[in-house]
């Protein structure tokens, strides 16, 4: 048993996992900072569709601008980002990840965990599920003066990746990526080493199933939303294919195991959450500047969430996806087309009816955040398609990811406190009927 | 025909939200259908080859809207919601298809939305080319273009040639030159060509066939060119950021009002999408294809690959179009205008072009704000600038 709980009852509320996670960033930020006296190229990209393991191939340190955003919100910081890019012209109406980046980069640039982030070298659009990372990174363009190369990943529209567009992926990478990062390298693509890299992925993939996967168990020891946004952090963003990546997830599988073994659920902020009374499914980004406080309130309910789309977002590696180094370009093509935002809604609702059953939830909860078009339009219908398929009842709730000032805390805790009494009044009904 | 009678024409296909015209033309053609579209660009080209009817789906103004609020949050635009209510209403039973563009993620998602809510219709994402290379991206559209070519052909039972689709191409060159006519002739006498006029036209144009389009547009030309109209001493500015929600047409006619002359704008751009003619020799679908990819209006919902693009936009539009200033003019929660405007603004600016911004929703009721705005940006204009 690792010592986290033990001292987590004492006051301290981070999983052996989170720590080794913030020492694995703070190192990344630091490597980014002597970026410009060390040599290494940077490169800014998005999480879905990152192609991390081309790019680490490369001998080229990723940047995620989502990340530095939410890192951002976490700590406190993005009020003051988003309104300085207001106060440039940027309208209140839009995403505000990218007001804080944008605001951050006006400030100055120092990232979250107070380093400076360098410049980039190249700007690699993977637009992948979300029409706004199009107008971000030329917004981007105009504040760095630097290339920005473009990998349209065509939406799964009829639900299913089409050959023609993996081919057109395929195509993509080869013939416009891997020349712009030989251009800033300086080094010949190299697809042995991508394909060394691509298996350590797999490493990493698998564990990471593991642990959302060992949520079916009850109680759960994991929060596989709140807590999976950790688990999520590695894999999504620059560890993807890297030794110390693969070294994570096994301690945090080891972590998880030994909870599993002694029958505990997951550390919440305030404390172990060992009574799990409800089991949910939620749907949608979290609220990042409240994130503690909005984790809190479902576990002073008992309420432990088993599944969630937004750790999908990198990866739907639940659903079978792994890299294949057999076909180093293709596999990264089929990995952006399957990130969980760029599959049509029909597809989104059927996972979302599939977690309910195979995790065995009480029923599900929608967060939807003003920020992010892409999660939220529709989520309404959603919400509906996915009550008449399982019967199962669906609660909403509604904040933003890095605006403060979209996050109203009592209005959230009313909404989830009527939401769970109606999984309660549910429950009662299905006993009475039971026993008539 | 007299250009009163054509104006009230139109205005009479505009506001009639049961889609009477497209429906008479159904009952017009017995086994034909119609195929909706969603802003901004869809290859119209494609639908008429299948002998369809293409439809524009431009929402319903501001029709009260009761089934589409339960679809949308607060912070979404309005389009989809009316789209939505036009829908559940009945009023779109009429299409056996409908195509959803890449314009953005709300529109994007509403198809995946309307897959599940009317199963009965064909529904294709249009997944526009992005990526910089045009070889590369004109391959991959003309196949996205067979794929709705061979889908609408098995939803009409027609067989769309190569000879169907020359066809259709070679009638929408002539609309898209009627119609860059129509905007030239308004951007050098735009006394002669009100915008509430011009913008009624093109609405129209969206419901009636491209065959009646032509019609009444030419008949429409004419009678402006014919038909003297004071010149007035109003400002010349150019309207943009209104490329998918369309704005009221009181809100037009407020900007005029206000003392202002259009002399350029994108509502309604998927019409004039392709900014030149389609070659009529060799494959069809190679040509539209190609003419989206090296031919197409800048516009937010693209990808601008050459990095002083965004800057120069608008001194490019401003340049051409003789005008005084810009209006940035776009829906409320409208991503691509929204995301686009500081770097398009920016560039005005720096280029010394008296710019005003401003938000609406296709139900603006309210009007007293924008003519304050506009006015009071036209007399410093006339006042202060070169104008």
């Amino acid at each position: 048993m690792s010592d986290t709980r033990a001292d987590a009852r004492a006051g301290a509320l981070k999983d052996q996992s989170m720590v080794i996670q913030k020492e694995m960033i703070a190192a990344h930020y630091e490597r980014l900072e002597r970026a410009p006296e060390t040599g290494e190229p940077v490169v800014y990209t998005f999480v879905p569709g990152n192609l991390t393991e081309l790019i680490r191939s490369f001998g080229c340190l990723p940047v995620l601008p989502e990340i530095n955003a939410l890192q951002s919100g976490m700590r406190g910081k993005s009020r003051d980002y988003i309104a300085e890019a207001e106060k440039h012209g940027h309208s209140e109406d839009v995403c505000t990840y990218v007001k804080c980046d944008i605001g951050m980069a006006m400030a100055g640039n120092i990232g979250p965990t107070g380093t400076k982030l360098p410049k980039p070298d190249l700007l690699l659009l993977s637009y992948t599920g979300c029409y706004t990372f199009m107008k971000w990174f030329e917004l981007l363009r105009e504040q760095y003066d630097c290339p920005c190369v473009f990998l349209h990943v065509p939406y799964q529209g009829e639900g299913v990746i089409e050959p023609e567009h993996r081919e057109y992926m395929v195509r993509q990478i080869r013939e416009l990526v891997i020349p712009a990062l030989e251009k800033i390298s300086g080094r010949k693509y190299d697809e042995a080493a991508l394909c060394e890299r691509l298996q350590l992925s797999v490493q990493a993939e698998d564990d990471l199933v593991w642990v959302l996967e060992s949520a079916k168990h009850t109680p759960s020891p994991i929060d596989a939303y709140f807590g999976a946004v950790y688990y999520v952090g590695p894999i999504f963003s620059a560890f993807r294919g890297t030794p110390e990546g693969v070294s994570y997830y096994q301690a945090l599988r080891r972590e998880v195991q030994e909870r599993l073994d002694a029958g505990l659920g997951p550390v919440a902020p305030a404390g172990p959450l060992d009574n799990q009374k409800y089991r949910l499914v939620v749907e949608g980004p979290p609220n990042w500047t409240h994130f503690r406080e909005f984790w809190q309130m479902f576990a002073d309910e008992g309420a432990v969430v088993v599944a969630s789309t937004y750790s999908k977002v990198g990866g739907t590696y639940d659903f079978g996806f792994r890299h294949n180094p057999q076909d180093p370009l293709g596999t990264m093509g089929d990995y952006c087309a399957g990130c969980y935002t760029n599959h049509n809604l029909p597809n989104r609702i059927d996972m979302l009816c599939r977690y309910l059953v195979d995790y065995k939830a009480d029923g599900f909860l929608i967060n939807s955040v003003k920020s992010c078009n892409s999660f939220s339009a529709g989520q309404l219908m959603i919400l509906r398609e996915v009550e008449k398929r399982t019967g199962l009842p669906g609660g909403f709730i509604e904040s933003d990811l890095v605006d403060p000032r979209y996050f109203s805390a009592a209005n959230i805790k009313n909404r989830l406190e009527s939401y769970l009494q109606m999984v309660e009044a549910r429950r009662g009904g299905a006993r009475e009927a039971r026993a008539s | 025909m007299s250009r009163t009678a054509i104006v009230d024409w139109a205005r009479g296909v505009y506001e009639d939200l049961d889609f009477t015209a497209a429906r008479q033309w159904l009952a017009d053609h017995p086994g034909r259908h119609a195929c909706g579209y969603l802003p901004v660009y869809a290859p119209r080209e494609v639908i008429h080859a299948a002998g369809m009817l293409p439809v524009g789906i431009h929402g319903s103004g501001d029709i009260e809207i009761i089934r589409g609020d339960a679809f949308y949050q607060s912070y979404i635009c309005h389009l989809p919601r009316s789209v939505v209510e036009l829908a559940q209403s009945g009023r779109l039973d009429m299409l056996s298809a409908v195509l959803f563009p890449s314009t953005c993620d709300v529109i994007r998602n509403l198809s995946g939305m309307w897959q599940i809510l009317f199963p009965q219709m064909y529904v294709r994402y249009l997944d526009l080319p992005q990526v910089a290379d045009p070889q590369m991206g004109a391959e991959f559209w003309r196949r996205e273009l067979d794929v709705v070519r061979r889908e609408l052909g098995r939803v009409a039972g027609i067989e769309v040639t190569d000879e169907r689709l020359r066809a259709s191409v070679a009638l929408y060159n002539e609309v898209r030159g009627v119609i860059r006519g129509l905007y030239a002739l308004r951007g050098a006498k735009p006394w002669q060509v009100p915008t509430e006029e011009l913008y009624l036209l093109m609405r129209a144009g969206e419901v009636v066939g491209p065959e009646k389009f032509l019609e009444m547009a030419r008949a429409y030309a004419a009678a402006a060119e014919s038909d003297d109209q004071r010149v007035r001493d109003r400002t010349r500015v150019i309207i943009t950021g209104s490329f998918c929600e369309q704005p009221p047409l009181g809100l037009i006619k407020t900007i005029e009002r206000a003392g202002c002359y259009i002399v350029d704008d994108d509502f309604l751009a998927g019409n004039r999408f392709l900014t030149g003619d389609v070659p009529l020799d060799g494959d069809p679908l190679s040509a539209l294809a190609e003419g989206l990819v090296r031919g197409a209006v800048k516009t937010s919902v693209l990808y601008e690959p050459d990095p002083e693009g965004k800057r120069n936009l608008m001194k490019n539009r401003v340049a051409a179009a003789k005008a005084d200033g810009v209006i940035f003019a776009a829906a409320s929660f409208c991503d691509p205008a929204l995301l686009d405007r500081p770097m398009l603004r920016e560039g005005a600016e720096k280029a010394g072009i008296p710019c005003i911004a401003f938000k609406f929703a296709e139900n603006s009721g309210q009007f007293q704000q924008f003519r304050e705005q506009a006015g009071t940006f036209s007399d410093s204009i006339k006042l202060w600038g070169d104008a």
